[in-house]
């Protein structure tokens, strides 16, 4: 799962308790950083209607679609309840050198 | 012991099951509704939906109903409801003994009298069926007229258009969507909708709709007509109240129930679209909401009281509407504003704020490209629950975030 880390972004470009979009050969991702300043990986497209995540609302360890409120706890992927049922992939992240990587693999 | 009837198998009763299982009960459930498919999203049905799909998108597929062991009668309409026996009979003759009953009932869409004809010429858009037939005559260069600029007329609009048929609007009122959207956005949405070819004619009274097998025409009373292929009328939606009315139960611009969501038999409960009940956050003042939001709440919600929970609503009204790339939203009823600010958004995406005289923020409606809104509205949602009067220049300013005024 660690060959293959990419760089997505600055550690301070994401605020606490938010998310930023990023995009790498045609996949799209959403990445969070808590409010207790740790981050995290998800794919970025919801499982109910393929909405990026990103346009959405974090709160805690949730992220809220914003298209139609299905939320998923971005820390496990775990889908929350109706609209939408199908958990979220997860993918590993780290932070060295002030710069956030994920791992996508 | 019959278990827990509910009659009215869309978004909301469908919800209403798996939330019941969710909470723990291992009783019977059983959904019931008139339509030959499963509980299936009808937002879509206006929308994209109406270009791409061929099938419904269903809230569940057989096999969650199964696992759930949610007995789903679909095509199996019902005839009345014997409150004394606590038993919903049906149109094919049997009869289902229930504990506790949910309607789930919704709402249908308002015709025009007499335009009711063999020719099919005049529609409306409310179920999937509906849909498949709309679908077959949005061709290019057939002529549509839709009469009603609310949202199911301007989304159907926008997606015909985008399909390619010539679209005619036709809309009593001075501008369109006069129920509960600001004029500033109405005015975007109106201007998109020309930029894309729709001739949207407001102010315009229709005098008279004659229908063959070949058209429509229709004679507007200010001496002109229009002559289309097809007809689709827009004009809102009814309660489907009558199993309700029937049975005694009281009735006010829908089923009337109580913050639980309770009709005035204690063994009933009614739920989204049909449902009126008092508004928190308004000053309890009666509405029923036509929204797919206010389904899937009240349907997760009146699953525990069902159960005994007890729970009021708390939640606010929202709503939102795709036409083209543009998403409008809206949380809130801004009836009762006396101040409305501003913020400009990126890629001219805009919110207005709706504070009435005290300074409390009753309302935000948005409108953007894509989900350019969805964010702020969600907040400005969590700020109208929290009963917050927010400094209007903070809401004005792109600078601030609407999170830290939540936490102010």
């Amino acid at each position: 799962m660690s060959g293959n880390w990419l760089e997505v972004c600055a550690a301070d470009e994401i605020d606490e308790e938010d998310v930023i979009r990023f995009d790498h050969e045609g996949r799209t991702f959403a990445v969070y950083r808590s409010p207790d300043d740790e981050y995290f990986a998800t794919d970025g497209l919801c499982t109910h209607e393929h909405i990026h995540l990103a346009d959405g609302l974090v709160m805690d360890d949730i992220i809220e679609c914003p298209k139609h409120n299905g939320r998923f706890n971005y820390k496990t992927g775990q889908a929350k309840g109706a609209p939408v049922c199908v958990n979220l992939r997860t993918y590993p992240v780290k932070v060295e050198a002030g710069s956030v990587f994920i791992a996508i693999a | 012991m019959g278990g827990i009837v509910i009659v009215g198998a869309g978004e909301c009763g469908a919800r209403a099951a798996f939330a019941l299982r969710g909470r723990g009960y291992n009783g019977k459930i059983t959904l019931i509704g008139a339509e030959p498919h499963l509980p299936y999203e009808r937002p879509p049905l206006s929308k994209n939906g109406l270009k791409e799909q061929v099938q419904p998108k269903y809230v569940a597929d057989a096999e969650r109903y199964a696992t759930a062991t949610v007995d789903v009668l679909t095509d199996t309409p019902v005839k009345a409801i014997d409150r004394v026996a606590k038993r919903v009979e049906l149109v094919d003759g049997g009869s289902i003994a229930y504990d506790r009953l949910l309607l789930t009932t919704g709402s249908r869409a308002r015709t025009i009298p007499g335009t009711d004809d063999a020719s099919r010429r005049v529609r409306t858009l409310r179920t999937h069926s509906d849909a498949e037939e709309i679908r077959r005559e949005l061709l290019p260069g057939r002529r549509l007229v839709i009469i009603g600029g609310g949202f199911i007329g301007l989304e159907l609009a926008a997606t015909a258009r985008s399909l390619g048929a010539d679209v005619v609007l036709i809309e009593g009122l001075p501008r369109i969507l006069s129920r509960g959207v600001p004029a500033e956005i109405a005015t975007v949405v109106a201007e998109r909708h020309r930029t894309e070819g729709v001739d949207i004619r407001c102010d315009t009274k229709i005098d008279r709709i004659d229908t063959d097998e070949n058209g429509v025409q229709i004679l507007l009373a200010n001496g002109q007509s229009v002559d289309a292929d097809f007809l689709v009328v827009g004009i809102g939606a009814s309660p489907n109240t009558e199993l309700a009315e029937a049975a005694g139960l009281q009735v006010e611009n829908g089923i009337a129930v109580d913050a639980t969501l309770r009709t005035s038999d204690a063994d009933i409960f009614a739920a989204g679209d049909c449902c009126s009940y008092p508004l928190c956050h308004y000053g309890d003042r009666r509405v029923r909401l036509e929204a797919w939001r206010n389904a899937q709440d009240q349907g997760t919600l009146v699953a525990g009281n069902l159960l005994g929970a007890n729970e009021t609503v708390t939640s606010v009204p929202w709503f939102w509407s795709d036409q083209y790339d543009l998403t409008l939203q809206i949380a809130g009823l801004a009836d009762g504003a006396t101040v409305t600010v501003r913020r400009d958004l990126a890629d001219g995406a805009f919110i207005l704020f709706h504070l009435d005289d005290t300074g409390r923020l009753l309302a935000a409606s948005g409108i953007g490209q894509g989900n350019a809104v969805a964010r702020d509205i969600r907040l400005a949602e969590l700020l109208i629950a929290a009963g917050k009067r927010p400094d209007p220049q903070a809401l004005v300013s792109p600078e601030t975030k609407l999170k830290a005024l939540l936490a102010a």
